[in-house]
């Protein structure tokens, strides 16, 4: 059976802007999709552990040594709004 | 069809390179003057860069000359556009990055430029390598040179179409589920998807952490073993990078295969297979005993199961990986009433459909309720598959079945079924789970004229053994076809 989504609250969740027609769409598809990937349940015993990284690795470190790192300028290059070599974003604290 | 330099491999080149016939000039003018007269009605490059190239050229030039030159140096390559180039814009195939231009190189072009490598240009791909026939894209679709109507596969279509137009030599590309395998069997060149971890990933833009791998398109397996030689090894910048120190995959390429024991992989020829693939696949294997290898029947029990749990893990981490485009530090801005809305709309107005579709599914994979039932059994079929691989190889040296279970198909026939277009991949995403190396070979033509792969995998770091079966395979099948477009070029 197709699961069925809180569209709204997943949307919410991913911080994604969808038009009526989209939520609808994807209602019904995502319902689908996720009726066949339920499947993962009828073998996944409980006595299985789960894998991650199919080849795993642990504590990978290295010297810490002090290495040239990308520019400012170039950094900040990319950025829709800068200001005093800063990233400028919206309001984010309500002002009285 | 007239010879041209841009069709011969880059081990013919190299070699005429070496003898002075001819430049690494002259056959970047050669690739050049293919994408003058196909490119228009392939549309494999999203970001041409031929005066780079040119430029790259004469100092690959200078390097051979003063006895410096590498194999791949004067070689016309692609990149597909994932991976980071500094100072030349990197797109993902997205709106959301259409003027990113990164400040720094991806490690795979970083070794393949200290090696006098020409860059040609940035290939189109699907948005963030989200799909199986590059018409994600937010730039239009590729079209595959062997059929015009036709899709090249995907994700890494641009790089496949233009390694089989004669666009460019080789070119590289990204597998997270079967993007450069699918592509490759489409269009009928070698598509060869590493180890996990073989590659570095430092600058490969994320899709699936964990999943995602650098891989090769070339016209031959010996150019495939060439151009992996040159990316290969451990790169402090990417902390998942094997402590592989570099090595010669071409040796020992050519040693027979007599005895090698080899598994069909009995889960890949059931319901779905088109008639004309199961033919060549088949006619495939009988060339491999031909060979005197051991052919045996192999079997991937919870290969079944790959595809599901695939479509949980690869977007559940990508919608960890592309929360980072948030308006804020690159990419696009949408303005807002605050941040978050900012946010909202900067990502609803610059994603494409199957992204979002993605991003939803692996934002409800991942919530609270849902989490175990969802993203923790895939992890646990991960752990199946890896076992399911392990018995197989304690059997057999390679396993092998077809790439795709159809040849190139229309473009459009599979843009509205999410699910049918997912398909494309049940025989590649197996390999993905598992970090297990694999290639696909191109093994001749179905009824329609269009090519169909062979895709032989092996345990992890098993590259050699793997490319010496494919190489041993392709000689054998002597796939010399050329797509129509190319042969009728005058």
């Amino acid at each position: 059976m197709p699961v069925e989504i809180d569209i709204d609250h997943v949307a919410r969740l991913a911080r994604l802007e969808l038009t009526q027609e989209e939520k609808d769409r994807l209602r019904a598809q995502l319902g689908l999709i996720l009726e066949h990937a339920a499947k993962v349940s009828e073998v996944a015993a409980g006595d299985v552990p789960p894998t991650a990284y199919a080849i795993p690795r642990s504590n990978v470190l290295r010297l810490d040594e002090v290495e040239p790192s990308l520019s400012r300028d170039d950094v900040l290059s990319n950025a829709p709004e800068t200001e005093d070599h800063r990233f400028k974003v919206p309001r984010i604290v309500e002002m009285e | 069809m007239r010879p041209s330099l841009a069709d011969l491999t880059a081990n013919e080149l190299a070699a005429r390179i070496r003898s002075g016939e001819t430049s690494s000039a002259e056959i970047t003018e050669a690739c050049l003057a293919r994408i003058e007269s196909v490119e228009g009605r392939v549309k494999a490059f999203l970001t041409p860069t031929a005066d780079l190239a040119r430029e790259q050229a004469s100092r690959a030039d200078e390097l051979i000359v003063t006895g410096r030159a590498t194999p791949v140096s004067g070689i016309p390559l692609a990149l597909k556009d994932v991976l980071t180039t500094r100072g030349i814009r990197t797109t993902c195939g997205s709106k959301i990055l259409e003027h990113f231009v990164p400040p720094y190189d991806c490690t795979p072009w970083r070794r393949l430029s200290d090696g006098g490598s020409v860059l040609l240009g940035k290939t189109n791909c699907d948005e963030f390598a989200m799909g199986s026939s590059t018409e994600n894209s937010a730039f239009g679709p590729v079209h595959n040179p062997w059929d015009l109507d036709t899709v090249p596969g995907g994700s890494s279509g641009g790089s496949a179409a233009a390694v089989a137009a004669g666009e460019v030599i080789w070119a590289l590309g990204t597998d997270t589920g079967g993007s450069v395998r699918q592509p490759a069997s489409l269009c009928g060149v070698v598509g060869l998807k590493p180890t996990y971890g073989l590659v570095s990933r430092y600058g490969l833009i994320a899709f699936a952490s964990s999943l995602d791998t650098v891989g090769t398109f070339t016209r031959s397996v010996r150019d495939a073993a060439t151009l992996l030689s040159a990316i290969a090894g451990k790169d402090p910048m990417d902390a998942t990078s094997l402590d592989q120190p570099p090595r010669d995959f071409t040796q020992g390429l050519d040693q027979p295969i007599a005895g090698l024991r080899v598994g069909v992989v009995k889960e890949a020829f059931g319901e779905g297979v088109e008639s004309g693939v199961r033919s060549r696949v088949q006619e495939a294997i009988d060339r491999l005993s031909d060979l005197g290898a051991s052919v045996g029947e192999a079997s991937l029990p919870h290969a079944d199961y790959a595809l599901s749990a695939y479509y949980l893990i690869a977007p559940s981490e990508a919608s960890s990986n592309l929360a980072r485009y948030d308006g804020v530090r690159y990419g696009l801005r949408v303005e807002g009433t605050d941040s978050v809305d900012m946010m909202t709309k900067t990502r609803g107005a610059g994603f494409g459909q199957e992204v979002k579709r993605r991003l939803m599914l692996g934002t409800y994979a991942l919530s609270a309720g849902y989490y175990e039932a969802y993203y923790g059994q895939a992890q646990k079929v991960r752990t199946l598959m890896i076992r399911d691989y392990e018995e197989a190889f304690a059997a057999f040296d390679v396993l092998v079945s077809p790439t795709s279970p159809t040849t190139a198909f229309k473009i459009g026939a599979k843009v509205d079924d999410p699910m049918a277009m997912y398909l494309n991949d049940v025989f590649t995403i197996p390999a993905n789970l598992a970090g297990v190396p694999a290639v696909s070979v191109p093994c001749g033509l179905d009824e329609a004229g269009l090519p169909v792969g062979f895709q032989l995998t092996a345990p992890v770091l098993g590259e050699s053994v793997l490319l010496r079966a494919a190489n041993a395979l392709e000689r054998e099948v002597g796939f010399t076809a050329r797509p129509p477009l190319v042969a009728s070029l005058s």
